[in-house]
């Protein structure tokens, strides 16, 4: 008996040191959840914090007088010498006359507050307005980069090194007086890339997207379906099929690099196609992503019960006719669900484009499949990797855009589920 | 016509054929007394029509638009003289090129060489007939095959037969499509692979310890040879993906645990859609925030306690490449820990154990297989990671395991060796591949093994 009690005692004894090893164990995976949130967060905050400032541009509102003598012409009305004529100086001397306290000799730091396109918006402006010459109108341009980068993060002296004391106090003058303001930036989803920050607008890497996205879906999607409904509904039990089945499981987990060494060996070196276009990009993300595909069809068609098919061949279908007219319908739902998200993975990745060439910098938006073009992540990562401080705040916006899209897509998948998808 | 144009025109000829066949399988019907006399449905016959009409014909624009360029190049080349026939691949890109311009405009004839001059005409003659050939071609098929498959309809035809086994070969073709990929990626990366162990000797690839394959300007340069050695990626990447497992296994682990044990349902559905959020995250976004925030992050943190890191360090990368791989971890470990039967559970519960004891002595043990097999899953997926490393790991193959110093991968090379202009024959691009070849090595066979682990774990309570 007393043996008896002791053994009770013991365990007794020993319920404290458990109990806390259980609290312990259970504060280990709350500390593991943490863990992975916070790092989604820090991720988010990150990337927001550094780039909200992209959808953000400056610009400065000057007086400018279209003075002929200004910029050498001796006949205002030819419009080839116009084409010819220069349109910095009116800027400059624009900026001179807002800022009282400045004089001849800073021309140059003067020029380089206003972006070094402006002159070309000027010049065009003027071709198309020839009436305003020898006027003076109040027009507003764009700011330099630097100016940017100050306006945006006022304080940070990290952004202040490219600007003199004097430039700095020129522009808090101006941006006291009103004169240089910040607003939407329209430009960065109007433009393609470009050497210049303020000028660079991702619509071009959409555009590129958009059509490589095209090629994909409209390969993807079908020959997954039926690679599905082959192996789901018609496939022999047989080496040849285990042989299928292995492979594309294999293909599902080979890195995405590697598909852009088959993209550059055969498309481009053996069958002679052009690099960096988004017929390519979308072939190579085709091959990429048909495993997803194929392995979320065949769990849709799985899905649907057996009934339905029996119900089918009782009225006489033959097996086509089951599959075409009753199991597909009922399977497409799922198979759009998982086309998404396949969808969504190819659109976001990056390294197998790099190898094709998607990493060229090109400047306008493409028109076509067999243009040159670049994709959002190729964009990001360009943008990522310059040195300049007005690029890294465009690559987080980028990457903001990119999610956006992501997210749609995702949200769309999870609403077409939660619609179509029937449980039986 | 252009070969888009000439597809859309194929398409709508095959459409055409539909509504014809369609037509005639009812005419032929109606003197028999109804479409019932037929011995399949009138549609059948209208898309065996239009399989006839379209399926060749398409099939030839296939073949010619990929073979065009090819076969014109050929011909053109070949009517230059013999000084000027380029030995090298990279002259021969070259002087396509500059026929090319030549032909569309962009550089005046009067610029280069008299042959090549003619060449250039040639080509614009050979392109222009080729065109023409291929749209006579492709529409003279269709129309006859077309006119075939529709004059050849009967009453007694069993159309629907033909038209499923059609279907069904294509459905065939397109699971095939993963067999040929497969043959794609082995061919692609052997042919160099092979022509790479013709210019740098086995041995020095797989255990030299040097790696810096930058291309010779001239061939008398000092160490014009480069170093082929890829000891200094191999331990590279294995030191960035050790450390990705260190944080993603447990992190992963932990809360595939607690979801799965201790956490209500409100909690586990709100949880794993934030978790599974960091799965849908595109690399490159990861690779920012590695090279920008944690990079910069831990090299400042280091030098305030005295220490030096480099500011490409391989901690950066490895540390973001295993918050990327914890979802991935987490889900799989999940999914085992689900498959282990409620009775186990329950016999550990009723004899007194906690949940924590459950876990830990009864659980684990016996998923352990199946956690196995997804953490080598996750391996391989950190080792074929490119765009985390390419972005925050550095270019310099230091042979260290040092995690505050800058190492290079397998995968960093292939892309630093393969982006922008190269020529083809050279041992620097022929490196790629072989690196390429040893990437899908290694991932297949961890792939294979930890398939089979996880399967056979699965059969074990099935």
């Amino acid at each position: 008996m007393t043996d008896h009690t002791s053994q009770a005692e013991l365990v007794r004894r020993s319920l404290k040191r458990r109990y806390r090893k259980e609290r312990r164990f259970r504060a280990y995976g709350i500390m593991a959840i943490a863990i992975a949130l916070t790092a989604l967060i820090t991720l988010f905050t990150d990337i927001v914090g550094k780039g909200y400032t992209g959808f953000l541009k400056t610009t400065v509102t000057l007086e400018v007088t279209m003075d002929p003598d200004l910029m050498y012409l001796d006949d205002p009305t030819d419009s080839k010498q116009v084409r010819m004529a220069d349109f910095v100086s009116p800027l400059v001397a624009a900026v001179d006359d807002a800022l009282p306290g400045a004089t001849a000799d800073d021309q140059d730091a003067l020029r380089r507050l206003i972006n070094p396109y402006a002159s070309t918006e000027l010049r065009d402006a003027l071709i198309e307005n020839p009436e305003w010459m020898g006027t003076t109108r109040t027009m507003s341009f764009l700011v330099h980069s630097n100016v940017d980068v100050y306006v945006k993060h006022k304080g940070d002296a990290a952004y202040s090194i490219k600007l003199t004391e004097q430039q700095q106090s020129w522009v808090d003058e101006l941006r006291e007086r009103g004169l240089i303001e910040t607003g939407f930036n329209d430009v960065f989803f109007t433009n393609g890339d470009s050497r210049d920050p303020a000028k660079a607008g991702v619509l071009g890497a959409i555009v590129g997207s958009l059509l490589t996205m095209i090629i994909t879906l409209v390969l993807a999607f079908p020959i997954g379906v039926a690679a599905a409904i082959y192996l789901e509904e018609f496939a022999p039990r047989n080496r040849l099929t285990d042989f299928i089945e292995v492979n594309i499981n294999n293909l599902a987990a080979v890195p995405s690099i590697i598909f852009g060494l088959l993209g550059l060996a055969i498309f481009i070196n053996l069958f002679g196609m052009p690099r960096s276009v988004p017929v390519v990009g979308g072939l190579v993300l085709t091959l990429m992503t048909l495993p997803t595909i194929i392995i979320s069809s065949r769990a849709a068609i799985k899905s649907v019960p057996p009934s339905v098919r029996e119900a089918a061949e009782g009225i006489g279908a033959s097996k086509m006719q089951v599959v075409l007219h009753h199991v597909l319908p009922l399977a497409l739902p799922g198979m759009l669900t998982g086309s998404i998200i396949g969808m969504a993975q190819a659109l976001g990745e990056t390294a197998p484009l790099l190898l094709i060439g998607m990493v060229a910098f090109i400047v306008e938006v493409p028109e076509g499949f067999f243009d040159a073009a670049t994709v959002l992540p190729v964009q990001v990562f360009l943008w990522a990797g310059s040195p300049e401080l007005a690029f890294i705040e465009r690559a987080s916006a980028a990457i903001m855009v990119l999610l956006a899209f992501l997210m749609t897509m995702n949200a769309m998948a999870i609403w077409l589920r939660k619609r179509l998808e029937r449980r039986w | 016509m252009q070969p888009l144009n000439l597809l859309l025109l194929t398409m709508v000829l095959a459409v055409v054929a539909y509504g014809l066949g369609y037509a005639r399988s009812r005419a032929l019907a109606m003197p028999l007394g109804g479409v019932r006399h037929l011995k399949s449905l009138p549609g059948y016959y209208g898309v065996r029509a239009a399989i006839w009409c379209g399926v060749p014909a398409l099939i030839i624009l296939a073949l010619w638009a990929a073979f065009e360029g090819k076969v014109i190049q050929s011909i053109v080349v070949g009517t230059l003289p013999e000084t000027m026939i380029p030995d090298s691949a990279g002259e021969a890109s070259l002087l396509m090129s500059k026929i090319g311009n030549v032909a569309n405009g962009s550089l005046p004839p009067g610029f280069v060489e008299e042959p090549v001059a003619k060449a250039a005409e040639l080509l614009q003659a050979l392109q222009v007939q080729s065109k023409i050939y291929m749209t006579g071609l492709v529409v003279a098929v269709a129309l006859l095959a077309g006119f075939l498959g529709w004059i050849r309809i009967r009453p007694l035809l069993n159309a629907r037969e033909q038209v499923e086994a059609v279907l069904r070969w294509f459905f065939f073709a397109c699971a095939g499509v993963a067999v040929l990929t497969t043959v794609g990626i082995v061919f692609s990366v052997v042919f160099e692979t092979i022509r790479f162990f013709e210019q740098v000797p086995f041995l020095e690839f797989f255990f030299g310890t040097s790696w810096s394959p930058q291309l010779a300007l001239r061939t008398d340069q000092v160490g014009s040879e480069g170093a082929f050695g890829m000891i200094p990626l191999f331990t590279g990447t294995l030191l960035i993906s050790f450390i990705a497992m260190l944080i993603a296994a447990p992190v992963g682990l932990m809360s595939a645990i607690y979801l799965s044990e201790y956490a209500n349902k409100r909690v586990r559905s709100i949880v794993k859609p934030l978790l599974e959020m960091l799965a849908g995250i595109p690399t490159v976004v990861y690779g920012f925030f590695a090279a920008l925030t944690v990079a910069p992050f831990i090299s400042d943190l280091a030098s305030a306690i005295g220490v030096e890191a480099s500011s490409q360090s391989a901690l950066a990368a490895g540390l973001v490449m295993g918050i990327m791989i914890i979802p991935f971890v987490s889900s799989l470990s999940d999914d085992v820990i689900n498959a282990v039967p409620q009775s186990l559970r329950d016999g550990s519960l009723a004899l007194g154990a906690t949940q924590s004891e459950t876990m830990k002595k009864v659980i684990f043990p016996a998923a352990l297989p199946g956690i196995m097999g997804g953490l080598l899953l996750a391996v391989s997926r950190a080792i074929g990671e490119t765009m985390i490393v390419v972005m925050a790991a550095g270019l310099a193959a230091n042979l260290t395991a040092n995690p505050l110093e800058t190492v290079t991968t397998v995968t960093v090379q292939i892309v630093t060796l393969l982006v922008g202009d190269q020529e083809f024959d050279s041992a620097k691009t022929l490196a790629a591949f072989a690196l390429g070849a040893m990437l899908f090595i290694a991932t297949l066979l961890l792939n294979v093994i930890a398939l089979k682990i996880v399967r056979k774990y699965r059969e074990q309570y099935d």
